[in-house]
């Protein structure tokens, strides 16, 4: 209990620094372009509930979805992939030859095939995810010394045992930092997808508000986008504390 | 009973064909302990491997209680050295681990469980994760869970060695005095020689280059805690460890 109080502690300091630090640039170069906190966190108070909250749900529920399917099917491709050496050979191939494409490339592609609504933009953060997923918990099975089976292969485990008492767990802590660093790059490939074919979504509401030279409701935007990315973050923290308490 | 007979193990390497064991037969009746040693490289935990169910491309017959092995329909209790607990499962998931994946549920496991627990000192950590525990703790977690499943064999790879000598003659006496409560049929590879004495009614000799069991002993001064410090014990001792040599020198 002390050291999350710490923990906390910590963070606050942190984000008084940052907030600071903001404000001594906002004097200094005196613009419009970049105004004064307290300005913007006063407008945030203002429109958070009447537009951003509506904005941030979409937000939420596009990467919440997109997750979902990147863990749906990534998850089931790294377990096989991990475990079965003899289906590694096959897959790893295609695996790495199709990672290395940027695959905000093919948003105009995904586009034409799904039209500009929302899979569009789902679809998009999948297929960022979806392989961190597959390759972190393949390698993240790769690492469990074979001796560990032993004990639960003598007793004949099946694999559902196997996985249920050994590979799910031990993998864990690699399948949440992979999650943790594909979050990251799916909140700015969401900004990025916002900005066409939608009304709603962080990423329309700050670039609307940037067109219509609107600075201060485009910082609220940014804020929250960051609040969000930040939230996604300790929700996952949480997760590691209370799954991987084993870790030393 | 455990059964090995004319046991032949290969194994590849760098695309030639070597072998592990060649023609092993042992057998390890009901009821009693047999300690197996010999230098290292001589394939003594090829040997626990094949008898647990690991190893399944061999030549010649295993059985147990007169079936061939079968983890699936025999419960096959094995403890490596590192004492197989699970790191991220706490000491009492541990425990409960093997009765767990063989389905059991009898109404006094939970009961059979805490008496285990008092005897071996370990009441109270249940709750706590095995790194967090010394060495000898967890050898009792890892014997709690062997003993609490009542296994039909226990086979031990090492089990003492990763301790200190002092925990080590702690540890051989509290596998000793449960082991004498449930007589389960046990193989027991070490290398150190009044382990093999002290723990196994039978000591099985294993040389190397190939791997073979070039001699079964019977062993009276097994079990007892005064043999331990009679002039007969560091006799029995001295004539082991010539034979090891011997068998050293030749292969």
């Amino acid at each position: 209990m002390r050291k999350s109080k710490l923990v906390l502690r910590s963070y606050v300091l942190g984000a008084v620094f940052l907030l600071l630090l903001w404000w001594a640039v906002a004097l200094l170069v005196e613009l419009p372009i970049i105004p004064t906190p307290d300005k913007v966190l006063t407008k945030l108070g203002h429109v958070f509930f009447e537009a951003i909250a509506i904005h941030s749900a979409y937000s939420l529920w596009r990467i919440a979805a997109g997750l979902f399917l990147a863990v749906l099917i990534g998850y089931p491709l790294g377990l096989v992939m991990g475990y079965f050496k003899q289906a590694d050979r096959f897959l790893a191939p295609l695996v790495y030859l199709t990672y290395p494409i940027p695959k905000i490339a093919l948003l105009p592609i995904l586009m034409l095939l799904t039209g500009v609504g929302e899979w569009s933009k789902i679809l998009m953060i999948f297929l960022i995810i979806v392989f961190q997923v597959a390759i972190a918990l393949r390698d993240g099975i790769r690492a469990i010394p074979e001796e560990t089976y032993y004990p639960l292969y003598s007793l004949g485990a099946s694999f559902w045992q196997l996985f249920r008492h050994v590979i799910f767990l031990a993998s864990l802590p690699k399948f949440l930092t992979a999650i943790r660093v594909a979050m990251a790059t799916a909140v700015s490939v969401l900004f990025f997808t916002e900005t066409f074919g939608t009304q709603y979504g962080m990423g329309y509401y700050i670039m609307d508000a940037w067109l219509r030279v609107n600075y201060l409701e485009m910082y609220a935007g940014i804020v929250v986008l960051s609040l969000l990315g930040l939230l996604l973050f300790g929700i996952l923290d949480l997760l590691e504390y209370l799954t991987c308490r084993w870790q030393k | 009973m455990i059964e090995v007979e004319h046991l032949s193990v290969g194994y590849d390497a760098d695309g030639r064909e070597q072998s592990a064991l060649h023609d092993v037969s042992l057998t390890v009746p009901q009821g009693t302990v047999c300690a197996v040693i010999g230098t290292s490289g001589c394939g003594k935990s090829t040997l626990m491997k094949v008898v647990a169910g690991l190893i399944r491309k061999f030549q010649g017959t295993v059985r147990i209680d007169g079936c061939p092995v079968n983890p699936q329909e025999m419960k096959i209790g094995f403890m490596p050295q590192n004492y197989g607990l699970l790191p991220w499962k706490t000491v009492g998931e541990n425990i409960y681990l093997g009765c767990c994946i063989k389905g059991e549920e009898s109404a006094d496991l939970e009961v059979r469980g805490q008496a285990l627990c008092q005897r071996l000192g370990i009441a109270g950590l249940e709750k706590r994760f095995p790194h967090e525990l010394s060495g000898g703790q967890q050898q009792r977690v890892g014997l709690a869970r062997a003993f609490l499943l009542r296994p039909d064999i226990l086979l031990m790879d090492e089990p003492f060695s990763a301790l200190d000598a002092i925990t080590r003659e702690e540890m051989q006496e509290v596998f000793l005095d449960l082991w004498q409560e449930n007589h389960i049929t046990t193989m027991l590879v070490t290398h150190y020689v009044e382990e093999a004495l002290y723990l196994g009614q039978q000591i099985a000799l294993m040389s190397a280059h190939p791997g073979s069991v070039q001699e079964v002993m019977d062993n009276p001064l097994a079990g007892s805690a005064e043999e331990r410090h009679k002039p007969e014990f560091f006799a029995m001792g001295q004539r082991l460890r010539e034979k090891i040599r011997e068998m050293g020198a030749r292969s």
